[in-house]
This record gives structure tokens, sequence and C-alpha cells, in this order.
């Protein structure tokens, strides 16, 4: 009999886990990016729906944890993962080719992943701690066109811009693999769909990350 | 490590011929020679196990060690030959790992569970679309060498057992433990240490047989779907 | 003289196994457990027999020399396995597949063992679907059938050119399951090198940990060997390096007698050698003569040409070619047994006609298949006047869909384009009929010693048919010892575990250590490859495809002088108490030196032609194989007297009931 073991004990159900919370993620993205093309068009429609993002009381008190806990999930369940798989090989190869076998992309999701992760320290310390504070110490939940003065404040400084840049030139290399892969983590595999999956993942993996871009770079030069 | 050099190499010569003018010559100067497993040296029996210049099984595509040939070398190169590594694999001498991990992989499920009596029914009372007997085939054609292991950077088993709880939940034989197996076949790869799947795709690139990624996701089905 | 005794049943051909399975002993369930039974080998034969002995109920300890019994020999069988099921509807039956059997071995096999082979062939099928095995299926899912050599029938299932491996993970997954319910205990990397006999019975066995260089000593109430054929005595043949004859021969050498050595089975399309560093030869499906025709220049100035590179084979007209299967047998032309197309390729070879540069190969064309095809598949596609490269792109793929996979084999081994220039193929070893001699039970002449599949001799005579190796090793695993082992454990159900420390077990263990740490020390200047290469050359020259008085008798000569030379100047590097390659070789390579000479001289008192054995001296004007059933028609039980030379011979009479005794013909 199989033992009964803890849901995330089974190396199966872990890349399940991880599938669904990426898949979680990409869909947040596509939220979030769409959200953040409204800037490029219109400072009144982006201040006008940041403000229903930020205090609708279902967002704020139900998605929003449920965002962050996912965020966390994927990025604590990617390394533990990573660890595990590491001590699989406790002697490396001396002399190994990779590239023959493999994209650099599926090899090196912690690589993009943690630089992905770094550039969630910036982003939250660029705008979630400030709303946070803003919010729950400060208790100013009422101001609704602060939003885009906000982002254009942020889009000045280059240094930023550039590091932005740069760390949405590493979500899509992550995406490249991962979207793709967590539809084969899932069982969803066959002769019909995969192609489309393979080729929308790709799509997805450049369009979503340099729409991010643009509008850093739209903000920057506009200013 | 330790470099040799090799001469009078034939481009004719299977890679292991290699290995055993390599061998005799030392034998001759009163050395040791290395170690490797071989048997059929056909391509059929999954022993033969090197992770050549880089890649199990060495350049070529869709052969075993014993299949390469030399003439996928040049003259005056340096090859680099490593045994399998994983935790899973212990090195037993030099080129000699131990795949015992796999035999008990199947111990733990991969098979059907009738007795070997001749009493079972004819074997032509259940009809198999040719489809689904085709695919079995496919997945079964699974050698055992655990190329897959080797080349995935994770160490991860999936496509080896994952082929066998293919072949037999695409058989008509196989649905009476069809979850108990894998749930069961699942578990013991784990113990043994094996890393996990990241659909890198490396192991269906460098299996001698061809085994494809689909049996992969057929596998996280058939658990998902047994587990819940 | 014979103290041999067959133990064939009474009564009609087609009761006998009925019958005796109704009267022989049987142990029962709690019985069973008390008792232990050790299986040496885990290929078809000893895998399955391994799983059934476990499911019964018995303790079964199983040893195999390969890192996972899935790796037995067994799993490079290509082409499929016989059963009579007459799926087909053509008439196939139970006594047509005995009487092919019989007649394909020369009537040189037991009539009463063939006939039960056939009976329980069909049951075979039956379970490895229930196993899971992957047959290949119709359209309409069921089971489909290809024809083979020698037969008028449809009756053999394949699994894609992969029969072998498929059943044999059919039997490793029986075995499986029995390991994980710990009724089997598996033994990987152990080699047996000695069986142990206690008050005139088989009691255990000496096997050597390949690991650690460990001697161990294991006990049992019975031993069944299942460990193969002896093919490697030529160092070249299809068989896998590791195959060999050390347990048979040990067990000889305890008293069990070793039956017709000579007859071996020389497969006609097999990969020819490309130079002295060749350690093993490839096979390529019998299938493939069904539509490549073979042949050599007709001139001698055509072949100097060919291996000196200066004509291709292409640049040979028809008139140029000799087409010498078709010439000399114009009834079956290309599709002759394998012995005869075998020796018909060596008589051309001999008479230089070869095509390489070894003068050891003949073409095996597929340019008139390729046309013929082409012109068939432009008239379904309504190609009005096809160009001739349009007619051969056509036949390349009709033939590539038949064969792709051979071809590709092919390929990746010569780097020739098979489909472009003809391919090269020359005989090789493959299957060695002969093997211990053993009773209808299956028990050699050693009480509790029992073999099983190609390691007896009991069923294909002095040749064997195509697909029936598998049939035959799966027959006797699964339906034949499970039953006639208990006629025999049935004596012991009171005798309590055997113990591994009795005086016999520990002499044995004494001279096994004595053997391995000779061979250690003798630190010689020259390799065991160096000898094995030196036995299979004096083989395959003089003791090969056709044989004679003068050549035995040298080579008889030879062996000795290799055997002598071997235990004086072999060296093995290393210690036994480690894991060592080398040592391993040279306890086979000893072996085989001794068998070889056992084997000549077997072929040396058989003054007949049968099957693959051809003795010049005994053939018909035109050249064709010639047997003696006045003189000849008894298999030869060779008893071991300490010397191969000195071996004792005894007769074991061939009657013929069912079947009428003919000459071959294939005119």
């Amino acid at each position: 009999m199989a033992s009964n073991k803890g849901i995330l004990n089974t190396s199966i159900l872990r890349k399940f886990a991880m599938a669904l919370s990426g898949l979680f993620l990409v869909v947040f993205l596509l939220q979030h990016l769409t959200i953040n093309m409204t800037s490029v068009i219109s400072a009144d429609m982006f201040n006008s729906l940041s403000h229903f993002m930020g205090t609708n009381p279902i967002v704020q008190f139900a998605l929003q944890p449920v965002l962050a806990f996912g965020v966390f999930f994927h990025l604590i369940m990617g390394m533990v993962l990573e660890m595990k798989n590491r001590s699989a090989r406790p002697v490396k190869y001396a002399y190994s080719k990779p590239e023959e076998n493999s994209s650099w992309m599926s090899r090196n999701m912690i690589i993009t992943g943690i630089m992905v992760m770094l550039f969630l320290g910036l982003h939250f310390y660029d705008f979630w701690l400030p709303e946070l504070k803003l919010k729950f110490i400060d208790g100013v939940w009422n101001i609704e066109d602060r939003y885009f003065a906000e982002l254009q404040h942020k889009f000045h400084d280059p240094i930023r811009v550039a590091l932005y840049v740069l760390s949405f030139v590493f979500l899509s290399l992550h995406l490249m693999h991962g979207f793709q892969s967590a539809f084969q983590s899932v069982g969803f595999r066959n002769n019909k769909y995969t192609p489309f999956i393979k080729k929308l993942s790709n799509i997805y993996a450049i369009v979503v990350p340099f729409g991010f871009v643009f509008i850093a770079i739209f903000h920057f030069l506009a200013q | 490590m330790e470099t040799y050099q090799v001469s009078e190499i034939s481009e004719h010569m299977s890679f292991l011929e290699m290995m055993d003018v390599l061998n005799e010559r030392l034998i001759t100067e009163g050395k040791e020679p290395v170690a490797f497993d071989h048997d059929c040296r056909e391509g059929i029996c999954g022993s033969c196990s090197m992770y050549i210049n880089g890649e199990p099984h060495g350049p070529d595509r869709g052969v075993t060690t014993c299949q390469l040939h030399m003439r996928k070398f040049k003259d005056g190169d340096t090859i680099h030959i490593e045994p399998w590594r994983a935790s899973a694999f212990p090195v037993i001498k030099d080129l000699v790992v131990d795949r015992s991990a796999f035999d008990r992989i199947i111990q733990s499920g991969g098979y059907v569970s009738v007795n070997t009596s001749g009493n079972s029914q004819d074997a032509n009372a259940i009809p198999i679309p040719k489809e689904n007997a085709d695919l079995a085939f496919d997945a079964a054609t699974c050698i055992g060498c655990g190329a897959c292991v080797a080349a995935c950077k994770n160490s991860s088993a999936m496509l080896f057992v994952s082929a066998k709880v293919s072949q037999l939940a695409l058989l008509p034989q196989g649905q009476i433990e069809r979850k108990e197996r894998v749930l069961n076949m699942v578990d013991q790869m784990d113990t043994e240490g094996f890393g996990n799947c990241s659909n890198t795709g490396a192991c269906e690139i460098e299996c001698p047989k061809g085994i494809s990624l689909d049996n992969i996701a057929r596998m996280n089905r058939e658990f998902l779907s047994a587990k819940v | 003289m014979s103290t041999l005794d067959s133990k064939i049943p009474e009564g009609p051909i087609k009761d006998k196994w009925t019958n005796h399975k109704n009267n022989i002993n049987v142990v029962n369930p709690a019985n069973k457990r008390l008792i232990d039974v050790i299986v040496v080998g885990s290929g078809l034969a000893g895998g399955a027999a391994s799983a059934s002995l476990a499911e019964l109920g018995y303790n079964v300890k199983c040893f195999c020399f390969q890192d996972s019994p899935r790796r037995a020999h067994s799993i490079a069988a290509q082409g499929g396995i016989n059963a009579a099921k007459n799926y087909q509807n053509d008439g196939d039956s139970t006594y047509r597949l005995f009487y092919d059997t019989v007649k394909g071995g020369d009537y040189r096999a037991r009539e009463a063992n063939v006939y039960r082979l056939a009976e329980v062939s069909a049951n075979i099928i039956d379970q490895c679907v229930a196993q899971g095995v992957p047959f290949a299926r119709e359209y309409g899912g069921l089971l489909d059938n290809r024809s083979f050599g020698g037969v008028l029938v449809s009756r053999t299932f394949y699994a894609k050119g992969q029969t072998g491996q498929q059943l044999l993970l059919g039997a490793y997954s029986a075995m499986s399951r029995q390991i994980n319910k710990g009724k089997i205990k598996m033994y990987n990397r152990h080699e047996m090198l000695d069986l142990v006999i206690v008050d005139g019975k088989a009691r255990g066995i000496i096997a050597r940990n390949l690991v650690t260089g460990e001697l161990e000593r294991h006990s049992a109430h019975a031993v069944v060997l299942a460990s193969g054929g002896y093919g490697n005595v030529f160092y070249l043949s299809t068989n896998a390096m590791g195959s060999n004859v050390t347990a048979a021969w040990r067990a000889h050498r305890k008293g069990a007698f070793f039956a017709n050595p000579c007859y071996t089975q020389i497969h006609p399309t097999c990969i020819p050698r490309s130079g002295d560093y060749q350690s093993k030869l490839t096979l390529m499906s019998e299938s493939l003569r069904n539509d490549g025709r073979i042949w050599v220049p007709k001139n001698k100035e055509d072949v100097e040409a060919i291996r000196s590179g200066k004509k291709k084979p292409t640049d040979l007209s028809e008139e140029e070619r000799d087409y010498y299967l078709e010439r000399r047998y114009p009834a079956f032309g290309n599709l002759v047994p394998r012995d005869v197309a075998s020796r018909a390729a060596k008589e051309r070879c001999d008479a230089g006609y070869g095509v390489n540069k070894t003068g050891e190969a003949v073409y095996l064309d597929f340019g008139s298949a390729i046309m013929r095809y082409g012109r068939e598949k432009a008239n379904v596609l309504h190609i009005k006047n096809p160009s001739d490269a349009q007619i051969k792109e056509l036949g390349e793929g009709v033939i590539e869909a038949k064969y792709g996979n051979l071809f590709q084999m092919y390929e990746k081994i010569t780097d020739d384009n098979p489909y472009k220039t003809p391919m090269m193929i020359y005989p090789a070893v493959h299957y060695t009929m002969g093997g211990l001699w053993v009773d209808y039970n299956l028990m050699t002449t050693v009480p509790g010693c029992f073999a099983a599949g190609e390691a007896n001799f009991s069923d294909h005579g002095a040749n064997r048919l195509g697909a029936s190796a598998l049939m035959q090793g799966l027959a006797d695993g699964y339906f034949v010892l499970p039953y006639t082992i208990g006629d025999f454990l049935a004596n012991d159900i009171r005798t309590g575990a055997i113990p591994n420390d009795s005086a016999e077990f520990l002499e044995a263990e004494k001279e096994t250590k004595a053997r391995l740490e000779s061979l250690v020390n003798n630190k010689g200047t020259k390799s065991v490859d160096h000898f094995h290469k030196r036995l299979g050359k004096v083989m395959w020259d003089k003791v090969g495809m056709a044989r004679n008085e003068q050549g035995l008798k040298e080579a008889i000569a030879e062996i000795q002088q290799i055997r002598e030379e071997f235990y004086k100047d072999v060296f093995v590097p290393g210690s036994s108490n480690e894991f060592n390659t080398e040592l391993e070789k040279a306890t086979r390579v000893a072996d085989f030196i001794e068998l070889g000479e056992l084997f000549a001289k077997d072929a040396l008192e058989r003054n007949e032609s049968c099957g693959g054995h051809f003795r010049e001296e005994s053939q018909t004007p035109e050249g064709e194989a010639l047997r003696n059933d006045k003189d000849f028609a008894y298999t030869s039980a060779w008893e071991w007297t300490g010397n191969p030379s000195q071996a004792n011979l005894h007769k074991e009479p061939l009657t013929f009931h069912d079947i009428e005794l003919k000459q071959r013909s294939y005119k």
C-alpha cells in the first residue's frame, strides 16, 4: 500500500502545487499588466482602477492575502525543490553539456526565479510597503488621485528603470519555461493542444514582461 | 580523473570496442582495466551506462553506448567518460553504478497481479484498440538503462517510472490495479532519492529508445486522479 | 549401454502430458513453504520458473550475473514467439506445430517433449497477454501474426522487432511481484561457480558475489539451471558478452550429462566482421530474406575490383551476379532454412567470392524488391509512365515501412546506406541446441538438478526453427517445470532446511576458492581475451559450419594446447575478493575451453550431417546434408570422467511413432 504521506511530500503533488501557483501568478500578472497599461492611456482611468483595487474589501482582504500566499508559496516551494533536486546528485559531473538536451531557461528556473524575487523586494519597497503604511498605519484610505503621480515619481530614476527592465528580462525567461511546463505538470498534454500551448507560452512570456518594460520606459521618457 | 591514450582506433569500432582496446592494453601493461557495465552490445539489454562528453550514451541520438561508433569522434579528440551520477545510483567501481533502485520501483507495483497458471482467458478475449496497443508498446520499449536519470539535472526518474505506469494504464489488463500501482511506484521513486521533474525534457532527448514526455504527463494525470 | 531413463510417459502422444500431470507427485501447499529452490538465470526460462515456483509457494532464490534480472539475454530476441493458436484460420494445430518443430530439427529431437511444447504454446500467449505484454495487434484489436521460415502457416506472435524484450519484461514483472512479497530472494551480480551435491542430490550452489568478490554457499532442495546457451565458445557470436556455459559446465562436471554439444545454429543474416577488434556480431532479422536477394559476383575479377574499391556492387549487371541460393534451390530460393542458407554463403566465400576485405561477406540486395514495390505503388497511385527514379523512390518508401528499423540499425553500424547499396551479410553463431541432458521432467542426470530453456537440449533437435526459442523458454518456466519439479520435491517434505555448512558445501567452496586464487596468482603474460579469441578461431575454422574428421581431430589437439597455455600463461589482474571483470571472464573462458573440446569430440563422433551439424563426409553428390538415421538416430549424452577427451558417451535412442522420418529437401 502506498503510504499516506502528507500532501506535499510526494514529488508529483509538489510539482502540481508549483504548477498551480505558477498558473495563478500568470493570471495575476495579466491583470496587473492590464491595469498598469491604463496609465499609458489615461491618468484618470489608472487612478480610479488603482483606487478600486486598493480599497475594495474583497480585493484587499480576500484576494490580496491569497496572492501573497501564492507568491510566497511558489517562492518557498521553488527553493525547497531546488535543494531536494541538488541533493539528488551529490557528486556533479566533471564535464557536462546540458545545452545539448535542454534549454537554458528550463535548467535555470531557480536563477531567474531568484532574480524575480529580488525584484519583488524592490517592488514591495517601492509600492507595497508605502501603501501598507499609508493605509494601515496612517489610516489614509480616501486619496483617489495619488496613484499616477506615485508611479511617475518612481520611474524618474534611470537606475530604477534599468533595474525594472532587467528584472522583466528575467521574468520573461522564467515564464518561457514556466508557463508551458505548468501544463505538463498538471498532466495536460496532447498532440492537438500542446503545440498551441507552447506557442501561447512563448508569446505570453514575451508580451507580458515587455508590456511592463514598455510602461516603465514610457513614463521615464514622458517626464 | 585519469587520462589514457588510445591508438589504432578504427572508425568502424563501437565505443565499447574502443574501451576493449584500452583495457587489453592496460592488461598487457600489467595494469587494472577500467570497469564498465555492458552485455548484449546491440542496444537492448540496457547495461551500458556511460556519460560520454557531457551526455549519457554520448553525442549520437537514439542509441546506447554500445551502438555509438567511433566515427562520431575525430582523431585526436579527448573524450570525457563518467559514470551516471545520482544519489540513487551509487557508483560501484569506475564506470559501474548500482541501478537496483529501478528494480525496487518495479517491484513496488510495476506488474499485473495475475498468476502464471496459464488458466487466464483466451488472449483474444479482450480486443485492444491498435492505437492503445501501439502506445503501450512504445512505452514498454524502455530498457531501464537510466540515461533519463543521468541526463536530468535533478536526477529525476520520472521518464522511467512513467513508461511502466503508462504501459499498464493503457491496457485493459492494467486497469484493476491502476490507482494503487501509480501511487506505490511514485512513492517508491521518491523513497529512492530521485529528484523532482522540472520538465526540462533532457530525458526524452537522451533516451536511447525515444520514450516520450507524453508518458510523464500521463503519469501526472494518473497520479492526481488516483490521489483525489 | 545406456543408463539414461527419459521417463517418457506411456500412452498416445496427445495424452502423455495430461496423464503425466495426473500421475506425478504433488507437494501440498503447506509443505511448499518448507522447500527452497535455487534458480540460476533470470531469462525467459529462469524468470518464468522463479515467478511460477514462488507463486506456488516455494521459497525461491534466483541468481543472475547481470545487475538486474531484466537484462538477461532473452531480451535480445527480435522476431517473435510461435504458438498453435490458429487465429489466422490457416489450419494450424498442436500437431502441425509439433510436426514442423521435429522436422525443422532434422528429426533429432525427442517426440514427447516437442509435442508437450506445442501443446502448452497456446497458453503462453494467454498468459503473456494477461500480464500486459503489448503484442502487435490488427486494427480490429485482435492479435496479429507473421510467418517465419520453415513453416507453412502464420503462427508467430510478435511485438515489432522486440518480442524477446517484451516477453522478458513480462516474466520480470511476474518475478518483481514475488520479490516484493518476499517469495523470491533475488541475487543480482552473482555468478554460480559450482553445484553442490549432498547424498547424490543437487542441494545448492557456490556463488560469487561479483561486487565484493565474496564466495557464498547457498543451499536448497533443488537447483534449476536456466543459464542459457554456450554460443560464446566461438568468441564471436550474437550472444551477449556475458553469456557463458559455466553453470551448465560445472553441473556437467558434477555428474550431469551434456547432450549434443555440437548442435549449433549459425544464423545466415548477420552483419559481417569488420576487423580483429570486433567483440560481437549483430543479427539482422530473418524476415529480411523475404524481400532481399542474396548474391556474389560471378567473376573473380569483379570480386577483386569490389574489394579494392574500384567497382561498386551496383556497377555489376544482372548477368555478372550469381544469385546462388536461387540457382541451387529454385523451389525455396532465398527462403531456405537457416542452416542451408548459412552453408551456401560459406561455400561461396570459401571459393573466394566473398565481397568485403575479410572475404567473408555476401550481398543481400533489395534493389529488385525496391523496383517491384515501386512499380506496384505507382500503379496504385495511377502514375502514368513513371521514371526509374520515381519508381525507386516509391519502392524505398515501401521497404522503409517494412524494415525501417533494421535498415537504420544496419546504417548505424556500418555507415552504409542499404537503400542505395546492397547490405553485406555473413552467417554467425546464434543459438545452441545442445545442452544439459534432461528427462521428460527436465531433470538432469543429477537428481534434483533441473535444466530449462536454452541450457537444456530437449526440444529443437539439430536445428531450431525461428521464433521457437522464446516459446521453449517460457513453456519450460511457466508450464512444465512448476509441475514436474513437484515429482522430485514431494520426497523432500520432511527433509527440513538444507544446512549450508556441511562438509560438501565447505569442500566445494574451498575448491572454488582455490580455482580463483590460482587464476589471479598465475601472473602470466596474456589476457583472457587472447585465449578466448584463439579458442573461437579454432572453433569457427574447424568446428563451424562445415566439419570433417581431420579438421575435428586437429581442433581437439589445438584446443588442448590452448587449455595448457591458458593455465600456464594467463594474466588476471586484481584479486579475487573485489569487483574484477577479468576474473569473471577467466572462469568463464576456462570452462569454454573444456566445453570446446567436448564439442569437437561430439562433432567427430557424429559422422552424419543433420540440421546445424554438417559433416563433409556425409553429403549428397550435390553437396546437401545427408542424415544417417540407421546409425545416428540417437541423442549423444556425455558423461564427465575428469577430462573432456575421455568423456563417456551414452546414447538415448530416438524413436518416432507419430512422424515419419524423411530426408529434408528444399530444391
